[in-house]
């Protein structure tokens, strides 16, 4: 297993987390009520947290001198491979909900699944993420139930969520060439592996919360292969805002 | 009830607050002492929550993966001091959403340096370094105050505001130890926020009403000026071991006294932003207001939810 390859699957990975954890840093101070906020922002702490060991691992797989912070903030766009969902932007609770129970059903499952890895810094990530991504799940499917059967208001922007952020999910289970290989050699996941039990999950769910799984055939994909929306150029240029302005320095 | 019973229970109320004993909710308390602490507490309350505002302004802009998770776990404390002081404002009769409601007309003020902005990412290690550090001096008595919710909601609020305290100084010092540009930046947040922070402790001795009555009930122990004379005293030092200056030509230490001198405080700005015409004091409120008001459909959805099931598990049962 080569590092290139290696750190290319790895930022696969951390790189939702990454780009989940800003956007849930933007609602800070917004939420609908103190203790939704509270826990938004316990989410958006725990997914920053992941990202930093999955940085520092990378940063100590590379050659040159890196630090998790160039990781994090002196890529160019076209190299974040995070999928398209998680840099959809916070239009209501309604879709910050959706956005984020469709990612954390196949979060969990990949780390199930990452506890496996020959890797045993993956397995360590993967080992204390998962305890976390457990209550995300929770709270966002609670949520979800709540909203889709709520009040009719609820529901209707609740459908509109799933409707439009399920074009997203199928990408989650797309992999490069090169995370084939990572694959194979039994340090990645494979996660057309559970791609069945997840959408079974996510429909039961659905179901339970009174909302229809959308019956699109049309799936948007390219984040993985850093093609991303037009989103994602503005999520960076203020993430990125700092390092950009204030080159080399330390803070 | 008799006014021989009033007179009785007022005796037993003052007896309890000179013994330094707690008052509990469910006590009998006068109806001053009732109105006093949700006005304070709520104030307090406030404070917090729109004090989340200007610091989370730089949470997505944040230079580090470090710096952004300890200002996100900071402001997230804010959120808690803000639930627990809530919850202690209920136990005095009131609701959340009237208490909110006071906040979003302007019946209700909050800390007053809340409505200047953060400009720099130096704002962040000034407001932890300055503004928690004048938060602290006025909190730190309230952990003894005679309200038994209050208290103790203070004892834990101060043990993190503390960390904050030390947190934002941390952040300032690697700026001063940083590049000039970094030292520049750090001294200018200095400028812009050593006035207001000197404000935090409210009117000078003489021109503030409340004194006197909440000494009474140890809602205060010391007075404004000694407050922040006591600030001034302990952030000083800390300024010099920065290296940067504070911005105050008339600040010199008194051999006399063992105090600092410093200069007279511009009075008309601090009116100016407590009467609601600071810089951000629109925004701010807005900013609370458009969070609750687009907050109320989800609220709605919970509890609808919440009826259905009860229903759905009544039927079962029944």
């Amino acid at each position: 297993m080569s590092n290139k390859n290696l750190k290319h699957y790895i930022y696969g990975i951390a790189d939702n987390a990454l780009i989940l954890g800003q956007r849930l840093s933007e609602l800070c101070g917004h939420g609908p009520t103190l203790e939704t906020d509270i826990a938004l922002t316990n989410i958006a702490l725990d997914l920053l947290g992941q990202t930093r060991s999955y940085y520092q691992y990378i940063a100590n797989l590379s050659t040159e001198n890196t630090s998790e912070d160039d990781v994090a903030f002196l890529r160019k766009e076209r190299e974040y491979r995070n999928v398209l969902l998680v840099e959809q932007p916070n239009t209501d609770f309604a879709y910050i909900i959706t956005r984020q129970y469709f990612f954390d059903v196949f979060h969990f499952m990949l780390l199930n699944k990452l506890q496996k890895s020959k890797d045993v810094n993956l397995v360590a990530i993967a080992n204390k993420s998962i305890k976390e991504v457990g209550y995300h799940k929770q709270f966002s499917g609670d949520w979800l139930k709540r909203l889709g059967d709520g009040t009719e208001e609820s529901h209707e922007k609740a459908k509109q969520a799933v409707n439009d952020l399920w074009v997203f999910t199928d990408e989650l289970f797309h992999s490069s060439n090169n995370d084939h290989q990572v694959i194979e050699s039994g340090y990645g996941v494979d996660p057309n592996s559970f791609k069945e039990e997840y959408y079974k999950t996510v429909s039961s769910l659905l179901e339970e919360a009174t909302l229809q799984v959308p019956e699109t055939k049309y799936f948007q994909k390219g984040g993985k292969e850093g093609i991303h929306s037009e989103h994602m150029g503005y999520i960076l240029a203020e993430m990125q805002y700092m390092q950009r302005t204030y080159p080399d320095m330390k803070w | 009830m008799s006014s021989k019973e009033v007179k009785n229970l007022e005796a037993i109320f003052d007896t309890k607050i000179a013994r330094d004993e707690k008052i509990e909710p469910k006590d009998w308390m006068p109806e001053k002492y009732r109105q006093t602490h949700i006005r304070q507490i709520s104030q307090h309350a406030h404070s917090e929550i729109v004090g989340m505002l200007p610091e989370g302004n730089w949470i997505t802009r944040a230079p580090s993966l470090r710096r952004k998770v300890a200002l996100l776990a900071k402001v997230q404390d804010e959120a808690g001091h803000g639930l627990y002081l809530y919850s202690a404002c209920e136990t005095l009769g009131i609701s959340r959403e009237e208490l909110y409601d006071q906040l979003h007309t302007g019946k209700a003020k909050y800390s007053s340096i809340f409505n200047y902005p953060t400009l720099t990412w130096a704002d962040i290690g000034a407001i932890g370094w300055l503004v928690d550090g004048a938060a602290i001096i006025n909190q730190v008595p309230l952990c003894n105050t005679s309200f038994g919710p209050y208290a103790r909601a203070m004892v834990r609020v101060c043990k993190e505001e503390s960390f904050h305290q030390r947190q934002g100084y941390e952040i300032m010092m690697t700026l001063c130890n940083g590049t000039k540009e970094q030292k520049d930046m750090a001294q200018d947040a200095l400028n812009r926020w050593w006035w207001p922070s000197l404000m935090m402790f409210g009117p000078t001795d003489d021109q503030s009403t409340h004194t006197e009555q909440s000494m009474k009930w140890k809602l205060k122990r010391k007075t404004n000026d000694e407050l922040r004379q006591q600030f001034v005293d302990q952030t000083v030092p800390q300024a010099d071991i920065l290296g940067l200056k504070i911005p105050d030509e008339d600040l010199k230490y008194n051999n006399d006294t063992g105090h600092y001198d410093f200069g007279e405080i511009d009075w008309s700005e601090f009116w100016q932003v407590v009467k609601g015409h600071g810089k951000c004091n629109k925004e701010r409120i807005k900013a609370r207001k458009d969070a609750w008001d687009n907050g109320k459909w989800v609220r709605d959805a919970a509890m609808a939810y919440s009826e259905k099931q009860k229903l759905k598990k009544a039927k079962q049962a029944g």
